[in-house]
């Protein structure tokens, strides 16, 4: 296996500048990964191998030619099903859009192309971004790399997995309730879910509109950060992406300091119903933090315990409607009852056959939260529950300057542990949730392993929205701290993945 | 489809008051649509005019049409209305097939105007106010034609085409707050608010408001009242009413029909209603009720709209005059009498008379051609008369009599050849030949010829007999198949009379 595929993202740029290695030599050792591990793994749901190594080929050409697009051309990346593309069927994980091919690219997508990067292949995720196991795709669950026992989260556990089997440098992730930044605490990875509204939703096939956001999925916060300087910026085709001027969050991770920085340890997010392995990592982290200059502040946030409960709402809510276009008439799935049947019938059978039971839980959830008589009761209600999150937040970022917490409660669980109790797995999202509900960015990275299990455990910090560079500041910092101390990164203390051991 | 019973106008207003109400839809000219950057234009190869966007495809999100709110507000301000400081969209959720994302994008507690009015002329001088409660924007939906069935409807089609080309559409949609005191008047009175809102559209330049293509597009709310009740009955909402004509006949038709029901013992079911423009009917649609439940909620893809005060002044003092005050300048302005100006007024036709005016025509010659063989043709046909003819084609025709290349009988053979899309009145001159022959030399010609056959006309003329020259020029005319001008041929056939 070539040693290419254990470098950073930012480490093969250097690379590529110095001549050292090609794009098409780093795409190759790539694929060989994927065509090794990924049986085991199944990260991937479709990996576009010739196309890839012709966009490599192209890339080394415009190096050779002095006309690099980006410092991280030729660089291989991950996209999470979610995004839609021209030149890979893009499904959302789901049976009813197998094998369709989007006829434009997402604007993130084409953000990479424009930028010189790879994209390898499309990763699983729980279909229609719903869930947080990689359980929930139509086309088989993802495995943690860590142990592939144990559930990669989710939903994007595919882009997670990937990135720590080391079958890609980057990834792209999509975080409407933690989707990213979950999947990266069970994996021992980096995951961002920037300010909503930063990065363009367009060619996201949307699960919550009002809570989807694209984020970078990377080994290290500085991969994190100069992806996220590719895709981040206003796009005229997403009404809510929005118009602002980002600084370089790379130059935030390369110029991170935290003394004098005020870190909230939220009340809410500590003690009862987190595992002692995923607590006591949080807090050595904050210790660390503290000796090295920044300072703990104890915050209060009450409204976060109604998070959960409102979030349950405002998401099937959105995606009942969201969810309404697959209906069989102008793309994917048609399933016609036998006899034929009345386009109504026929919009039924495809439904009924093409989606899955966690999907047509959530339709049917959101259905009856928008139906006249309970739309105040829930719907309007949950909108309340959302505003005073925002408030809460608001009061919050007053004392402090991010907020920390630990991404998850539990560390990775066992396959098929928790399928039979959506409420358990709902609940797991307590953490992630709120930065959604409040439209405001959020970063996990690895904390170390729990004691208990030996599994990965990330810690979170959340910024005022338009912030996110204080995330790759604090992020870039406490990393750099946490490797000084253990004298390597988390991943490299990962098993080694047998080709082929199952 | 059978007609209904149907109670004797007359009696039903001794019986009952009409109440009504309307919902007007009014598709914006944009150059593209309400949320996309296809082009809003009629006519394409279907499917063609389609972006991810209108195909409601994954991912896609909708991006609101700036022209489309500026159109919006205009139109607010012309129906005097407020225009709110922030409004916002709202997603209509239900399934059917021509709305690609099974949810329509429109406004629902939050639309851009509110609480304004129109004054509505009718055609025997009397003004009512109506009050406008709404108008909103939102998305038009595909179209769909139903194959196979006998209905033409999507209930027993065999199959159903779909074209996405008007999916997408920037619609306005005007409602009315609720009729009364129209009594006899009312069918007049719909047909009179229709009018009304398309001639401030066109005014406004922000809708082609041709009703033959659904660019203007009016649900009639019909109910009863029974006198001496103050208990409004249920009412029906008729849809697919798509001329002038229709609005006028569509609410007499419900009156007589429910009038007669309710006469009956019977009650009325608060339905849709399709009017039938072939049997002057309507037909029962679905059941409407007012817990209909389309899930709204506030749309996330899309900000509020928050138009600056600058904007909204900027188009208010661009407004054009209001409908009744330009029908008092263009009564004066053409120097008609009551009964000329009625006349147009009847036939809903001022619009057309104004620009026919605009374009060159005297407003006699203007009027005369309207509302006399344009609206005869069009009587004929069962449709509006705008739908025939451009006001610039009658123009040109009534130019052409002016300058003496047509007579009135030329010109109602060249109308018919422009209604038949052979070309403008022109180039249906040229190309038929049609024009009168003005050259003295081929008139004489056939003067000499017809004397020659009548050797003693010319002597009666001299001894007194004016008269006797009816026999020639009718035999000229007749040779030179109506291309002459006959009182030239009779000047003519007088100097010829005399010389000799």
């Amino acid at each position: 296996m070539s040693e290419l595929i254990h470098h950073t993202a930012a480490e093969l740029a250097t690379a590529l500048a110095d001549g050292s290695a090609s794009s098409v030599e780093i795409t190759q050792a790539h694929l060989d990964r994927i065509a090794a591990v990924d049986t085991d793994v199944h990260a991937f749901l479709h990996v576009n191998a010739e196309v890839s190594l012709a966009a490599a080929a192209a890339s080394d050409k415009r190096r050779a030619a002095g006309a690099a697009l980006n410092a991280l051309d030729g660089i291989p990346v991950a996209i999470k099903d979610v995004l839609v593309t021209t030149d890979m069927p893009s499904t959302a994980g789901s049976k009813i859009l197998e094998g369709w091919v989007s006829p434009y690219d997402a604007t993130p997508v084409t953000k990479l192309r424009e930028a010189g990067l790879v994209p390898l292949g499309k990763t699983n995720m729980d279909e229609f971004a719903m869930g947080s196991s990689t359980e929930h795709s139509a086309y088989g669950p993802t495995r943690n790399p860590w142990d592939l026992d144990r559930i990669p989260g989710g939903s994007g556990g595919g882009s997670a997995a990937a990135v720590a089997a080391f079958e890609a440098p980057l990834a792209l992730g999509s975080d409407t309730g933690g989707s990213i930044r979950q999947p990266a605490h069970v994996t021992g990875t980096v995951g961002i879910k920037p300010t909503y509204g930063g990065v363009s939703r367009y060619g996201a096939i949307a699960l919550a509109s009002s809570l989807d956001q694209i984020g970078p999925v990377t080994r290290n916060v500085l991969d994190a950060a100069m992806l996220h300087d590719i895709i981040a910026g206003h796009d005229r085709h997403d009404s809510t992406s929005l118009k602002h001027e980002w600084p370089s969050m790379a130059e935030a991770v390369r110029n991170a300091n935290v003394k004098g920085l005020r870190i909230g340890v939220v009340s809410q997010l500590d003690g009862e119903g987190f595992q002692p392995g995923v607590l006591a990592r949080f807090h050595e982290a904050i210790a660390l933090l503290e000796a090295n200059g920044a300072e703990i502040v104890e915050l209060s946030l009450p409204s976060l315990e109604h998070a959960v409960a409102a979030y349950y709402l405002i998401l099937p809510a959105e995606a009942s409607s969201n969810l309404a276009k697959f209906d069989s008439v102008r793309f994917g799935l048609r399933v016609t009852p036998e006899g034929g049947g009345t386009v109504e019938q026929v919009m039924s059978a495809t439904r009924e056959a093409g989606f899955g039971a966690e999907v047509k839980r959530r339709i049917i959830l959101g259905t009856y939260a928008l139906s006249a008589g309970y739309y105040d009761a829930y719907y309007g209600s949950a909108q309340k529950v959302r505003t005073l999150v925002q408030r809460d937040f608001a009061a919050g970022f007053e004392k402090v300057d991010v907020i920390a917490s630990p991404t998850a409660p539990t560390t990775a669980w066992k396959l098929g542990e928790q399928l039979d109790d959506p409420l358990e797995m709902w609940r797991g999202d307590l953490a992630t949730i709120p930065a959604n509900l409040a439209g405001i960015p959020g970063i996990s990275l690895p904390a170390g392993l729990a004691d208990e299990d030996g599994l990965p455990v990330g810690i979170q910090f959340l910024a005022p929205a338009r912030e996110d560079a204080r995330l790759y500041n604090v992020g870039g910092a406490l990393e750099q701290l946490l490797v000084d101390k253990w004298g390597h990164t988390l991943l490299s203390q990962a098993p080694a993945l047998k080709v082929g051991a199952r | 489809m059978s007609k209904a019973k149907l109670m004797d106008y007359d009696k039903a207003l001794e019986l009952f008051e009409p109440v009504l109400g309307f919902e007007v839809h009014v598709e914006l000219s944009t150059e593209t649509k309400m949320f996309s950057s296809a082009p809003n234009n009629f006519g394409a190869e279907p499917n063609t005019n389609v972006t991810p966007v209108c195909l409601g495809l994954p991912g896609s999100l909708p991006v609101v049409n700036e022209q489309a709110v500026r159109y919006s507000i205009s139109l607010g301000l012309a129906l005097d209305c407020d225009i709110a400081p922030s409004s916002s969209f709202a997603r209509k959720n239900y399934f059917y097939p021509d709305l690609a994302k099974n949810y329509q994008i429109s406004q629902f507690d939050e639309p851009i105007a509110i609480n304004g009015n129109v004054e509505v002329e009718l055609p025997n001088g009397r003004i009512f106010q109506i009050d406008i409660e709404r108008a909103h924007m939102e998305e038009d939906a595909g179209k769909l034609t139903h194959v196979g069935g006998s209905t033409g409807r999507i209930q027993g089609a065999e199959y159903s085409l779909v074209d996405y080309n008007r999916a997408g559409v920037p619609l306005v949609e005007i409602v009315t707050r609720m009729i009364e005191g129209a009594e006899h008047d009312a069918p007049e009175l719909a047909k009179a608010y229709v009018a009304t809102i398309r001639d401030i559209v066109l005014a406004l330049g922000i809708s082609d408001a041709k009703m033959e293509r659904g660019n203007l597009r009016c649900d009639a709310n019909v109910s009863l009242r029974p006198r001496g009740s103050d208990k409004l009955g249920t009412r029906t909402e008729t849809k697919n009413v798509n001329s002038l004509r229709s609005v006028e006949r569509a609410v007499r038709y419900e009156i007589q029909r429910q009038a007669q029901i309710l006469a009956d013992g019977g009650t009325i079911i608060q339905e849709t209603r399709h009017w039938h423009e072939d049997t002057g009917a309507t037909s029962a649609g679905r059941p409407k009720s007012d817990a209909d439940d389309y899930r709204y909620f506030p749309e996330p893809d899309l900000l509020p709209v928050v138009p600056s005060s600058e904007l909204i002044a900027e188009l208010k003092a661009a407004l054009p005059e209001k409908p009744v005050e330009r029908r008092r300048r263009l009564k004066a302005e053409w120097g008609f009498t009551d009964l000329e100006f009625q006349d147009i007024d009847n036939s809903g036709l001022l619009t057309e008379v104004a620009a026919t005016v605009a374009a060159g025509a005297s407003p006699q010659a203007a009027r005369k051609w309207w509302t006399g063989e344009v609206a005869r043709l069009a009587n004929a046909a069962d449709v509006d008369a705008n739908t025939l003819v451009t006001p610039e084609q009658v123009a040109e025709l009534a130019v052409l009599i002016e300058e003496g290349i047509l007579t009135d009988r030329l010109a109602r053979q060249v109308l018919e050849s422009v209604i038949a899309g052979e070309g403008s009145p022109r180039e249906v001159v040229e190309k038929q030949g049609l024009a009168v022959v003005s050259d003295d030399g081929a008139l004489i010609e056939a003067i000499d010829k017809a004397l020659s056959a009548q050797p003693d006309v010319l002597e009666k003329i001299r001894e007194g007999k004016v008269q006797a020259a009816g026999a020639v020029i009718g035999a000229v005319m007749q040779g030179m198949q109506g291309k002459a001008d006959a009182a030239r041929v009779r000047e003519l056939i007088l100097e010829r009379a005399t010389a000799q």
